[in-house]
């Protein structure tokens, strides 16, 4: 593509293609120069001057985010020169700055924090003046603004207006007077919004979900995939204690880069859902009675062997790829078939990143189903389900179908259990949901990607791609038995 | 005349010649002045031409920077694949600096034409003529000028009747000292808030609006015209010292002097007569303390060094101070340096754009301690910790705003330690702070 | 793009007189033609803005970001750029004095000082108690020469001093 530049970083040879910032090509070289608002997902701003580096042959230091690479240049990240800078800005940025880290949600994760630990003052020698303060303001919907822990980088006004193209964010006033500024009236209220709390270097942009739930060295990180639309964004589920807590985008550049919309970063609430299936069921009359597994799997096995004729699937397309092809295999071997529905909504684009949006269909593997060999035809499954020799049903909550009783037999695998399912399933198998199990979701570009178990599953709920496993191995036909 | 002062003999007017004249004002009155006959010789000449004669003079930027203005033309594209622009800086804001207001008080039809000048050489069909917002009259004046060269068919898609398009538009500022940094002006034209850009890209490959642009300060392009009329050469030959500092300079006296003014004398003039002779020097009692030569952003120099200064580009360097704005700001022994250090210094916290942290918050703190010296709360430790804090403000922002704050801190300190110690060690406190 | 708040739907101001009226829309537009884009006028449409009501108003923001295509976020961050729009209402007469080193050297506090006595001001910024007049102490009027220069309302007053002030005030009652 285009030429490779070489230069020398910290002593280290480095070939860069032209174009290619100093910054960019320190990290190449295993380098991190310190910085503020330069974010590789937005435009240069070069602004907070924490980036200056020393470059031979040149007279003053350089901004390393906004200096491209050159043939030859020798660049100095730790010299006294740029060290002295570094330290310079950092005093800058805590004349004014509360220093509330104990009751910051930053704290831990502030770059702040750990720039001035690194390599800060240990004194200010900004003593006996008042600081400047400013009230805290309500900026939309989950995002409250922190005046004075502010150090009006502008990554949150860049997002708003070159991503999200939606300016409703500006810097107001001069000099130390500056803010980050919203209209009367107007709310940070994008659908792509809550990205400014995440792209904020300090504690300045909090979300109101997370205000003061958690300290960020208490919670534990999982890479994960964003289950609430088809687009796939790579995520990461962070808990605490088995719940839940926080979910953030995770980059991926050749997807959702940094970002991800509210939609799926606030939508995490039923992972932590507490009325799951704990324990397998069986029916007995009109109840459904706790079982073992293996007392559990034999009724199903049963179910499975005694049907006599094609059976109905009818599946979620939450579901892992793994689950659902277990399921088509499972049904497809008498003949039977499957259906999904989805939920829609509105898409809401990031207009500022091709190919990235929250899409309409409110599901993480619409594309996984479609390629196990669902369909849609969601109403002709259902119909078929009232005469099918076996209704399978995989984490699908079954709304709006009416008398279910009405139905051939069911081997409801799921989460929670609909009141549809209760009246009627034979067997109820308890499954993990997607932060509790290993698997993989199809997204709307047919890309396949893994997910992580983010906590432990409640009670004796299994993944189901392992309970369909199961069955399909004491039927002879599973993946396993075949090996 | 309502021109405050007659032509002293030690002047060199060629830009000042008609200040004070307000039939010159007028297109009409400016024509009988030999007005527009620059601008009609230069659309007879080649583009290249005009610029060479410019080379020619050795004309340098007079808004502060004096960079070569025949150069900085030559970096524009010679092909016009899109757009070419001329911002006129009529943004005068520099503390000490009033000189270009008079070009466009009284000759506004000599910014016109040498914008116009200008404009044909790099290839502009439009020119923006910031002009700072306060100066309500120098934009009336100017705004009236630029319909009567319309209708008379100076400029407009057929100027002079040559087939160039030249067309120009008066843009008001809004109360902004920053705006004269010319990548700021350009954000400021653009309708945005007035913050430098940072270079590369550099504005004659991508400046307003993303394409090739020239800016200009008032005084150089009202130099124009006189070059092409009389040549580079002649103009080149006008100089008393350095032979890189040529032509006329516009130096505006102000301060404490019995006659403040904007004198034009050849580059390489003496400080001392400039302030001594043209200006009045002191008032009676007083002594000279203080001079800063190029507008408030560069260092002060104490009686003695500005006594010894030649006013050119090279003569200010050699007195370890600049040329500037040729705003010179003069202060006698009433002048109390420690306060006027702080109104510079808060001239800069008000004016800083708020983009760089080192600027942002160090004109800010820079005030706060000098105005807790002035309370009579201040410590020896301070005069250190400006000095850190002026380093660390010099050379590490996008713009010079900080530098300029950090100048007259630094040199103030240096020249004038014992004013600033009087403070610290006595405690005394002045009442205005 | 959404307006979440439109002209007229601000809390507590009074609703101001439309600026981009046909009039006004006709001095926009060839404001406009003069730019390659929208934005470019959005210095001149303030003017106009703060000419019809002395201010800029929330109303006048959320108009001029209606007429240029941009939100009034964006717009209040330029107004507040730049210190000659007034974001809140001033008196009947504006005075803005200059107390940069170059006139403070010559006594520009004084003449600020006469002022407030003049006008019945109590203080810098502070409107008078008949709303007539507001002074305020201003950065470098680019007149340094002729110390204390003074921008009254739009009329720009030189060499002033603190005698020179009542007359000066009186012309203007």
């Amino acid at each position: 593509m285009s030429d490779l530049v070489r230069l020398t970083i910290e002593g280290r040879p480095v070939e860069a293609p032209a174009g290619t910032s100093v910054l960019e090509a320190a990290k190449l070289a295993g380098v991190l120069v310190p910085h503020y608002c330069y974010h590789p997902s937005l435009p240069v701003a070069g602004v907070c001057r924490m980036c200056l580096v020393e470059v031979e042959k040149s007279p003053k230091l350089a901004a390393s985010c906004a200096t491209p690479v050159a043939e030859g240049m020798v660049v100095h990240v730790e010299s006294p020169q740029a060290k002295a800078a570094r330290r310079a800005v950092l005093e800058f940025l805590l004349i004014n700055h509360p220093l509330d880290c104990p009751i910051c949600d930053q704290a831990g994760e502030c770059e702040l924090q750990d720039y001035v630990y690194q390599e800060g003052r240990a004194t200010t020698r900004f003593a006996d003046y008042a600081k400047r303060f400013n009230p805290v303001e309500d900026f939309g919907p989950d995002i409250l603004y922190v005046p004075n822990r502010c150090i009006l980088c502008t990554r949150c006004v860049r997002f708003m207006e070159h991503l999200a193209e939606h300016p409703v964010l500006n810097v107001s006033e001069r000099g130390d007077r500056a803010y980050i500024g919203i209209f009367e009236g107007a709310a940070l209220d994008h659908g792509w919004a809550g990205n400014v709390v995440d792209l904020c270097p300090v504690g300045s942009l909090v979300s109101k979900d997370f205000l003061h739930k958690a300290r960020a060295w208490d919670l534990d990180k999982t890479p994960s995939i964003c289950p609430g639309c088809t687009q796939g964004c790579n995520v990461t589920i962070e808990t605490r204690d088995n719940q839940v807590l926080r979910v953030r985008p995770r980059p991926n550049p050749d997807l959702n880069r940094h970002f991800m919309c509210d939609y799926g970063r606030l939508g995490y609430g039923w992972l932590n859902r507490t009325d799951r299936i704990e324990a397998p069921l069986v029916r007995d009359g009109s109840r459904l009675v706790p079982v073992d597994w293996d007392r559990a799997l034999g009724r199903a096995l049963d179910l499975v062997r005694g049907a006599r004729g094609p059976c109905v699937a009818l599946v979620s397309p939450g579901a892992s790829c793994e689950a659902l092809e277990r399921v088509a295999q499972l049904v497809g071997a008498g003949g039977g078939a499957g259906a999904f529905r989805v939920a829609k909504g509105d898409e809401i684009p990031l207009p500022g990143v091709p190919d990235l949006a929250l899409r309409t269909e409110r599901a993480p593997n619409v594309a996984g189903a479609l390629a196990a060999g669902f369909t849609r035809d969601w109403d002709g499954a259902a119909a078929r389900a009232r005469s099918a020799a076996l209704v399978l049903v995989l984490d699908e909550p079954l709304h709006g179908l009416g008398a279910a009783q009405a139905w051939g037999p069911m081997i409801y695998i799921g989460t929670v259990l609909p009141d549809e399912a209760r009246g009627a399933a034979a067997v109820v198998l308890p499954s993990a949901t997607m932060a509790e199990e290993d698997g993989t979701f199809r997204n709307i570009g047919g890309r396949i990607q893994p997910y992580h178990q983010a906590r432990a599953a409640p009670g004796m709920a299994r993944p189901a791609a392992w309970i369909l496993e199961e069955i399909l191995d004491a039927l002879g036909v599973g993946v396993g038995a075949q090996a | 005349m309502g021109y405050p002062h007659p032509t002293h003999p030690k002047e060199t007017p060629v830009l000042s010649r008609h200040f004070g004249d307000s039939d010159a004002r007028s297109f009409d009155g400016w024509k009988r002045r030999g007005g527009y006959a620059s601008l009609e010789k230069a659309l007879g000449m080649s583009r290249e031409q005009v610029t060479e004669e410019v080379k020619t003079s050795g004309l340098r930027g007079r808004g502060g920077a004096g960079f070569p203005c025949g150069l900085k033309w030559t970096f524009m594209p010679k092909q016009r694949t899109q757009p070419h622009y001329l911002c006129v800086n009529a943004d005068e804001s520099e503390p000490g600096t009033f000189k270009d207001r008079e070009i466009m008080r009284w000759t506004p039809h000599a910014v016109i034409e040498g914008a116009a000048i200008a404009a044909y050489a790099i290839q502009a069909e439009q020119t923006y003529v910031y002009i700072r917002g306060e100066f309500t009259e120098a934009i009336a004046i100017m705004q009236q000028a630029l319909d009567e060269a319309y209708i008379k068919g100076v400029l407009g898609i057929n100027a002079m009747g040559k087939g160039v398009r030249i067309d120009m538009t008066i843009h008001r500022g809004a109360g902004a000292y920053i705006c004269g940094e010319e990548t700021a002006l350009m954000n400021s034209i653009e309708g945005k808030r007035g913050n430098p850009r940072i270079r590369p890209p550099f504005p004659a490959a991508s400046g307003l609006f993303g394409c090739p642009t020239t800016i200009n300060n008032v005084e150089t392009l009202a130099a124009v015209p006189p070059i092409i009329e009389q040549g580079g050469a002649w103009y080149r030959a006008i100089c008393l010292s350095n032979p890189n500092s040529t032509g006329t300079k516009l130096f505006s006296v102000c301060g404490t002097v019995r006659s403040p003014g904007t004198y034009e004398v050849a580059m390489g003039f003496p400080l001392k007569d400039l302030v001594h002779d043209l200006a009045g020097g002191m008032r009676p009692g007083r002594r000279l303390k203080a001079v800063i030569p190029g507008g408030s952003s560069v260092p002060i120099l104490t009686a003695d060094e500005a006594e010894a200064t030649l006013l050119d580009y090279e003569g200010c360097v050699a007195r370890g101070t600049m040329l500037g704005s040729g705003g010179v700001i003069v202060m006698d022994d009433s002048v109390d340096m420690v306060y006027q250090i702080m109104r510079l210094a808060r001239f800069y916290a008000h004016e800083s754009c708020a983009q760089c942290t080192q600027c942002r918050e160090g004109t800010a703190w820079t005030t706060k301690i000098l105005q807790r010296i002035l309370h009579g709360q201040g410590k020896l430790e301070d005069l250190d910790l400006l000095l850190d804090l002026s380093e660390q403000m010099t050379g590490t922002t996008i713009c010079v705003l900080s530098d300029s704050c950090a100048a007259p801190v630094v040199s103030g300190i240096r020249k004038f330690r014992d004013e600033f110690e009087a403070y610290i060690d006595s405690g005394r406190a002045v009442a205005q702070v | 793009m959404s307006q979440t708040t439109g002209a007229g739907a601000v809390a507590g101001a009074e609703s101001l007189p439309p600026v981009f009226d046909e009039a006004g829309r006709r001095e926009l537009d060839a404001v406009v033609a003069r730019y390659p884009t929208k934005a470019a006028a959005l210095l001149p449409a303030l003017w106009m803005v703060q000419r019809k009501h002395g201010w800029v108003s929330p109303q006048g923001m959320a108009e001029v970001a209606e007429a240029l295509a941009l939100t009034p976020a964006y717009v209040k961050g330029v107004v507040t750029f730049y210190s000659m729009y007034h974001q809140h209402p001033v008196g009947t007469h504006f005075v803005q004095l200059c107390t940069t080193t170059p006139c403070n050297v010559c006594g520009a506090e004084k003449v600020a000082e006469a002022f407030l006595r003049a006008t019945g001001a109590k203080r810098l910024g502070e409107t008078s108690p008949d709303g007539a007049w507001t002074v305020v102490e201003v950065e470098c009027l680019g007149a340094c020469g002729f110390a204390t220069p003074v921008l009254l309302d739009d009329d720009f007053i030189e060499s002033v001093t603190p005698e020179s002030v009542p007359a000066i005030v009186a012309r203007y009652r």
